[in-house]
């Protein structure tokens, strides 16, 4: 575990958040630590059935803990009920309750904290201002905007201030359109958030534009974390690699060659020994026909096309054979080389263009 | 009734119905113009059962229209034992449904919510009075709460207050016999209910009573209110548990369904007048409830 490493997490000791949630349920375990400083937004980012959901309602304390701790701010909450969490969630889906207008949504936790009605309610409208809704104050969840909807949600979870903020998929929910404008409004009200936040995604890129930590979720563990500059350039995981579009494998180095499993060895540029992760991104797989013989790349497979896919204005080749590989080319590359699937080619990769780091 | 939509499909077709009968234009042309006539491809061996029910049903209310004594109605309407058990049956069920109601609905909350040990056996208890023949129940509040029933003693004893054979103990009998429509109908309509609703109220700061009380009953009230309409009906139409419980006894127990047997022996015409009020009083009900909830849930 090495969440205090990112740069703001050495703040005070006692403030903040720091946690192992640890829950027991039928077959799966989740089991992970989680440290923040006030101020810090942290991601928690794995595939579906990681147990990222069930991890932020651990925090919320919808989810009892089997075991571990919870502490927030000094304070022991593991046992703490709900309703007694100064914890605030923003959920997938927003639940607004369809009953209440925005306003009286946004009032609903401070009414529960012995606010006064009026009291409450000017509360809740400074909250509506703030998030540029004060003309929606009046209208049910139902007649708001998906952007809409969810920007009364965080200021719903806002005005009870809590000392943590949870949000399961903030953008999910968005068609991607919307999806820009929210997720650049919603960088700013975190930014501005003086507590502790966590959310749970499983789109990396709204990980790396809202978070400043990154903790990857794998089948209920922590498999990395770290920055997100950090996470993209070294991938621990085959997961992580496909997400941020890199090609990796895990071998054993000696010296400038690296040999994997099954047999295959690549070449890098760093000289290492032991067990080793070498990346490379798909655009610098370079593909060919024939057997390529004047070619200066150290790094030849013979591979089978498994299936393509148009990737932005590129094509993304799946490949099989000695080595999987993703390979990205241009359509007229794709259409000189009569890609289709089953036809065989041979990849290339310079040493220079892949990264080998320890494992 | 609730929630059952009989339309013909002739009628004014909605956007899925639409979709439905493009599907079924190529069978249509298959089996040709008979078809079409026969009520748009309904095969024959579902269209004659089906046509019998509705005159199976119609046909006795209509009746009752056609040998109505209309002549006679207004002096037979305008008596005063008439108007008592009229008043008293109307009376009754609404306090039956409000008995009903504030303890139906909290119980129902409990079997859709909270897991206990027994929940299922708990549920069968209490839907049981639903297919319980009415007078067993009768039967049975009165070794409950008759004057030397197991209860009905202490009551007696302590307080002084006796059940059996009084207006209250209508009141009694139509709730045992009503409520377990009403916490059926909002059982399902909290299973049907999001419960994250509620969670999302807890992370706001609300203990689960003022979730229930500010989020989960808005969210309900719609299933509330047409459990409520089902236990009421069922309680003005409540015959087998008032006569054994709460007796016959005229402007204290007697409610409409006992008049018009009573009245069905000595004077056939009253009670056909009657029965026309309670058919009155239910086709009221059901046409000012059915656009607000009886076709929502």
């Amino acid at each position: 575990m090495t969440g205090t490493g990112h740069e703001s997490g050495s703040s005070r000791a006692g403030e903040g958040l720091d946690a192992r949630l640890v829950v027991e349920r039928d077959a799966f375990r989740l089991d992970v630590a989680l440290r923040a400083a006030p101020g810090d937004v942290v991601a928690l980012l794995g595939p579906n059935g990681a147990g990222k959901t069930t991890a932020l309602r651990a925090l919320a304390g919808l989810v009892p803990l089997s075991a571990g701790h919870l502490l927030l701010d000094g304070a022991d909450l593991a046992r703490t009920p709900p309703e007694a969490r100064p914890v605030g969630v923003v959920f997938q889906d927003y639940l607004l309750f369809p009953h209440l207008s925005a306003l009286d949504n946004v009032a609903f936790g401070p009414r529960c904290r012995k606010v006064p009605k009026a009291a409450a309610r000017a509360q809740a409208a400074a909250w509506l201002e703030r998030m540029g809704l004060a003309a929606h104050a009046a209208s049910r969840p139902r007649r708001l905007s998906g952007g809409q909807a969810q920007r009364v949600a965080l200021a719903r979870a806002l005005a009870t201030r809590p000392r943590l903020l949870l949000l399961d998929e903030p953008l999910a929910a968005l068609d991607a359109r919307t999806r820009l404008d929210v997720r650049a409004r919603l960088r700013h009200h975190l930014a501005d958030f003086e507590a502790v936040a966590v959310l749970v995604t499983h789109d990396p890129l709204d990980a790396m534009v809202l978070a400043d930590h990154l903790v990857v979720i794998e089948d209920g563990r922590v498999v990395q974390e770290g920055g997100p500059a950090d996470i993209a350039r070294h991938p621990r995981s085959d997961y992580i690699a496909r997400l941020v579009g890199l090609n990796l494998y895990k071998g054993e180095a000696d010296g400038h060659t690296v040999r994997f499993d099954g047999g295959p060895v690549v070449t890098t540029t760093e000289e290492l020994t032991g067990p080793v992760f070498v990346a490379f991104p798909p655009g610098a797989v370079t593909l060919h026909r024939e057997r390529p013989t004047g070619s200066s790349a150290r790094n030849l497979w013979r591979c089978e096309v498994a299936g393509l896919e148009t990737h932005g204005d590129q094509i993304r080749a799946a490949l099989t054979g000695e080595l999987p590989l993703a390979a990205d080319l241009t359509t007229i590359a794709a259409a000189e080389l009569d890609l289709r699937p089953g036809a065989t080619v041979w990849a290339t990769v310079k040493a220079a263009q892949t990264h080998a780091y320890p494992a | 009734m609730i929630g059952v939509r009989v339309r013909d499909r002739n009628s004014a077709p909605e956007g899925v119905e639409e979709a439905g009968m493009e599907k079924d234009a190529p069978a249509l042309r298959a089996t040709g113009r008979r078809g079409l006539r026969l009520g748009r491809g309904a095969p024959l061996p579902l269209l004659v059962p089906a046509l019998i029910g509705v005159a199976f049903l119609v046909l006795p209310l209509a009746a009752l229209l056609v040998r109505a004594p209309w002549r006679s109605m207004p002096e037979l309407l305008t008596s005063t034992e008439v108007w008592e058990a009229l008043r008293l049956s109307l009376v009754c069920a609404t306090a039956a449904t409000a008995v009903s109601l504030v303890v139906g609905v909290p119980l129902a909350w409990l079997l859709a919510r909270v897991e206990f040990p027994g929940r299922r056996l708990v549920r069968a208890l209490v839907t049981l009075p639903l297919v319980l023949p009415p007078v067993v129940g009768g039967v049975a509040l009165l070794m409950a709460l008759g004057r030397n029933g197991v209860v009905g003693r202490l009551l007696d004893d302590w307080f002084g207050v006796t059940l059996p054979f009084t207006t209250a103990g209508v009141v009694v009998a139509e709730a045992f016999v009503a409520m377990p429509f009403l916490v059926i109908s909002v059982e399902g309509t909290l299973r049907a209910a999001d419960p994250r609703y509620e969670e999302a109220a807890a992370t706001l700061g609300a203990s689960r009573f003022t979730a229930f009380r500010r989020v989960t009953l808005p969210l309900v009230a719609p299933g509330i209110a047409a459990g409520a309409v089902l236990a009421w009906a069922r309680a003005l139409g409540e015959f087998g548990a008032t006569i054994t419980f709460a007796g016959n006894l005229p402007g204290r127990t007697q409610t409409m369904p006992l008049a018009v047997y009573l009245a069905l022996q000595n004077e056939p015409e009253a009670a056909i007048a009657l029965s026309l009020v309670l058919l009155a009083v239910s086709v009221a009900v059901l046409a000012g409830l059915r656009d607000r909830w009886m076709t929502a849930s």
